[in-house]
């Protein structure tokens, strides 16, 4: 580590509207260091980022960036194409790849070498071998971006952005979709950017990443940087007391927080896991026997599986995304048709019935409760307001003869809901695109389990939303469980998994390829069914 | 959020009348600011032919809103519109382009013609305006019905669905009009001894000698039942859900293909209502090509009128005014000029509006900085649809984030 600065930002701000996204924000990088930039979602981080990249101009603050030698120059104001040939790349969320195009051909897109006419592509794969051979991004350049998984995209992502000569990288919450192994390829690929020069800055909000993998750290609570550390020193509470302004009970603490790479401390977790009052046996809410579930591009999704979730239970599905896990959710939910097989609900009196063929809205007054892997998409109309949200799958009960919502209902079900459920701001009018990802989180929630239910299907419950909301969803799960209510809990967060579930199974290939109890489960153990190291295990 | 948590659970009355105000500001600014660009434009039109714009622009309106009959044709021209515009915003509203009002117009006028000659002659007044009505709207329903079912059961882009059908049907049509029914030496049917709709000229002399007739009342009603049905109620909350997204409503137990299906018919039977202003209140027979250009300028009014049943009927007297003024002007500049005008009034709100929107939202970032903690504004986690809501979402053009899985 040169120590030399690789960019210092001083009190950037930046406003969308009424909304101030950075109220005065600095971020100083050294080069050749990875530097973790913390804070609660909605505390302005990618923002700030995007100022960095050139994709917003800032309303105050100056940017400087050392872009040839070790000068810092000041660039405030520059676009995304001037941050680009300065070196400065950032890899969102969002992957922004063509996926019917080429490896090779999504990393020259828009700088193609041409032989004549046409597009040298035998040209342009060998430099991406090159490049992959270099960095220790593995992926082969002829491949089509569609067949390749969400790890392989990321790769490809941080490829292109490499590829156009980026020193400085950011990236913007990297891990979201990656498997523990993946992600330990990740950090293998960081390291070795910085050893080569490169600097790079981490967006995220998982404290044990930090921990893991940065050397510095700048921690940021709405729209203002609030600390600044080295890594050597600082403890994941700490972290968090930073980036909420309070203590906070980490749910994860032990196995996130206090975790040594490489190693699972299983105590403290297991003290935080009240066991379940009903007895596991002959009380089994959700019954699923040798369901198929086909998807367009394969007969078999999700393959003969069978498995049940008891009362009282939290039962966690592991996995890496795209091994079965979205279908076999539609398929209990009644959004996608199995090709065989059977899935039961118990009734509140205990009473299994048989689901298989009934369509959304009676598997949902039927008593089971869906919380949508992806809000944006499925969980909410993000352009109808709060109180809308509030009645989404429910909108039935709301009518006033005629066919007529009832407006007094609703507003009254949202005031109530907004309440218990804390959602802010608290204006039931507001669009819900308008609210951070943990509160349109929280609209998902206090509608799903704020109502009658027996069995619950929670899908990536907290994927981006900010730690306090963590604490609260995790909260309502673990209370939901002690109402005997049959929880099942598929997360591509296993540090979640390992927090919340009685049980832990893992998803590979469409079946459960392993299902242990919580006390066995570990990162350790469970990491190589996730990759299919042991597929034919069970 | 970076925002201090108002205590209050509801916004107070200066933040109310601030929503309205901004609301007021998005809705009506736009298109204001839309047609002044297009008055722009047709001043140089108007000086490329020689004449002062301000003389024409004082004939046109002398010849519409300036004289009872031109008044009354106004409102005759935007009668139609008004179910067109209604028509493909109630099918925009549920994520639908419908581009077939054109054909199922022409159909809901040819139904409520037969139907109307085989009635008898002594058949109540009443009875017979009601029948035909409710033959026009099947007329129409049955035409969108069609593309409905197809994207319902098959999925097929309703789309070219329609305009494919826009050809079939009034080919159709022309044939059995021209080969069975039609009076020796013109293209249209006998007249119906029944059925006809009291000219609104009879009732007040603001009309007086022009085709305006007591359709317009009836398409009123239909603006403010379309309203109270997409706003009010269930099915049109579930209706709005799969326009904006199909899977969210999906989730929430709504069948979308039945509601596609179902909105279709609607969006027909809406489009097939307009045939009755001339058949049942004009010319009492179906001629080919009665209303031709009506269907198709109903996208434009819904367009202007960003598919909100107000607007509609706003935009629809807009367009039936430039069409009516055409005539009016035709001493000074050729009428085309016009039919260029409305383009330009609709490629202008087409352009203007997102542009304006950005302005607005631009102004209001600078003067009332940090006053309220509350925007429509994101600011991070949420990426996936960023920029302005398109006000004209053709269905199927969500492009996918490119990430697989």
């Amino acid at each position: 580590m040169s120590g030399l600065p690789a960019l210092r930002m001083a009190g950037v701000v930046k406003r969308f509207g009424p909304v101030v996204a950075n109220a005065g924000a600095d971020l100083e990088v050294a080069q050749g260091e990875i530097h973790a930039l913390v804070g609660e979602n909605g505390a302005g981080k990618s923002t700030l980022m995007r100022v960095l990249a050139g994709m917003y101009p800032p309303d105050g603050g100056t940017i400087e960036v050392a872009t040839s030698g070790s000068s810092l120059r000041d660039v405030t104001g520059w676009t995304t194409r001037e941050a680009i040939d300065a070196g400065v790349g950032m890899v969102h969320q969002h992957f922004m790849l063509v996926p019917t195009l080429t490896v090779a051909e999504n990393l020259i897109l828009g700088r193609e070498i041409r032989r004549g006419l046409s597009i040298d592509l035998a040209g342009a794969e060998a430099q991406v071998r090159e490049l992959c051979d270099r960095t220790g991004l593995r992926v082969d350049p002829s491949r089509r971006v569609s067949d390749l998984s969400v790890g392989e995209s990321q790769r490809v992502e941080i490829l292109k952005t490499l590829y156009r000569g980026a020193k400085i990288l950011i990236l913007d919450e990297p891990t979201a979709v990656l498997s523990p192994p993946e992600v330990l390829d990740l950090w293998k690929v960081l390291r070795r950017l910085r050893d080569d020069g490169g600097t790079v800055v981490l967006i995220t909000h998982k404290l044990d990443e930090v921990i893991e993998i940065s050397e510095t750290i700048t921690v940021m609570r709405a729209g203002r940087t609030v600390g600044r550390m080295p890594t050597a020193g600082s403890t994941a509470r700490g972290i968090a007391k930073l980036m909420v302004g309070r203590e906070v009970s980490l749910a994860l603490d032990g196995v996130a927080v206090g975790r040594e790479p490489g190693t699972g401390n299983r105590e403290p977790r297991a003290a935080s896991v009240p066991s379940s009052p009903f007895p596991v046996a002959g009380s089994s809410a959700l019954v699923i026997s040798n369901l198929t579930v086909p998807s367009p591009r394969k007969s078999n999704e999700v393959d003969n599986l069978s498995f049940t979730v008891a009362r009282g239970e939290i039962l966690g599905v592991a996995g890496v995304e795209g091994n079965g896990q979205t279908e076999l959710i539609e398929a209990i939910t009644g959004l996608r048709l199995p090709s065989s097989g059977t899935i039961g609900v118990a009734d509140s009196s205990g009473r299994l019935i048989d689901i298989t063929t009934r369509d959304v809205r009676t598997r949902a007054d039927g008593g089971l409760s869906h919380i949508p892997e992806d809000r944006h998409r499925r969980g909410l109309v993000l352009e109808y307001s709060v109180a809308e949200n509030l009645i989404l799958g429910q909108q039935h009960r709301f009518t006033a003869g005629a066919g007529m919502l009832d407006h007094q209902r609703i507003e009254s079900n949202a005031a109530s809901r907004i309440a218990t459920f804390d959602i802010r701001p608290p204006d039931a009018a507001l669009p819900s695109r308008a609210l951070s990802g943990g509160n349109q989180q929280k609209i998902v929630i206090a509608r799903e389990m704020g109502r009658d239910f027996t069995v619950l299907i929670a899908a990536q419950p907290t994927r981006g939303v900010d730690v306090g909301a963590i604490e609260f969803i995790h909260d309502q799960l673990r209370r939901a469980r002690a109402d005997g209510k049959a929880i099942l809990l598929v997360s591509a967060d296993l540090v979640e998994i390992l927090a919340l579930s009685d049980r832990v199974t893992v998803m590979y290939g469409g079946r459960m390829v392993v299902t242990l109890e919580a006390a066995e489960a570990s990162p350790d153990v469970l990491g190589p069914y996730m990759t299919g190291a042991h597929g034919s295990a069970a | 959020m970076t925002s201090p948590a108002p205590s209050a659970m509801r916004p107070d009355s200066a933040e109310r009348r601030q929503r309205w105000r901004t609301h007021f500001e998005e809705s009506i600014l736009p298109p204001l600011v839309a047609l002044a660009i297009a008055a722009v434009v047709g001043d140089i039109l108007i000086l490329i032919f020689g004449e002062a714009p301000g003389e024409v622009y004082r004939l046109l309106l002398e010849g519409t809103w300036g004289n009872a009959y031109g008044f009354g044709q106004v409102i005759y021209k935007a009668t139609t519109l008004t179910f067109t515009g209604l028509a493909v915003a109630v099918g925009i509203r549920a994520g639908l382009f419908n581009i077939g009002a054109e054909s199922q117009l022409a159909a809901g006028g040819f139904l409520a013609a037969v139907i109307g000659l085989a009635m008898p002659a002594g058949t109540p007044g009443i009875i017979a305006i009601v029948v035909c009505l409710l033959a026009a709207a099947a007329g129409g329903g049955a035409v969108g019905a069609i593309p409905g079912v197809l994207k319902a059961r098959f999925g097929a882009s309703e789309v070219i669905v329609t305009i494919m059908l826009n050809f079939i049907v009034l080919a159709l049509l022309n044939y059995v009009v021209a080969a069975h029914i039609h009076v020796a030496e013109t293209l249209h049917t006998p007249e119906m001894r029944v059925g006809a709709m009291p000219r609104l000229a009879d009732m007040s002399s603001v009309f007086a000698g022009s085709a305006a007739n007591t359709t317009f009342l009836f398409a009123l009603a239909a603006a403010a039942i379309v309203w109270w049905y997409l706003f009010r109620t269930r099915a049109g909350y579930e209706l709005r859900a799969v326009g904006l997204q199909p899977d969210a409503a999906e989730y929430g137990g709504v069948r979308v293909g039945s509601v596609w299906a179902k909105t279709m018919i609607v969006s027909g039977a809406l489009a097939g209502l307009g045939g009755v202003n001339y058949v049942l209140g004009y010319k009492h027979y179906y001629e080919e090509g009665f209303a031709a250009g009506s269907g198709f300028l109903g996208i434009a009014v819904a367009l202007v009128g960003r598919n909100h049943p107000v607007g509609v009927v706003i935009a629809s007297l807009l367009f039936a005014t430039l069409s009516q003024g055409a005539l009016a002007v035709n001493a000074l500049v050729p009428k085309q000029m016009v039919d260029v005008l409305t383009a330009v009034v609709i490629i202008a709100v087409a352009t203007a509006v997102p542009e304006v929107r950005r302005a607005l939202a631009a102004s209001r970032r600078s003067a009332g900085t940090g006053s309220r903690g509350q925007g429509t504004g994101q600011v991070e986690g949420t990426i996936s649809n960023p920029g302005p809501s398109s006000q004209f979402p053709v269905p199927g053009s969500q492009l996918s984030s490119g990430s697989p899985s």
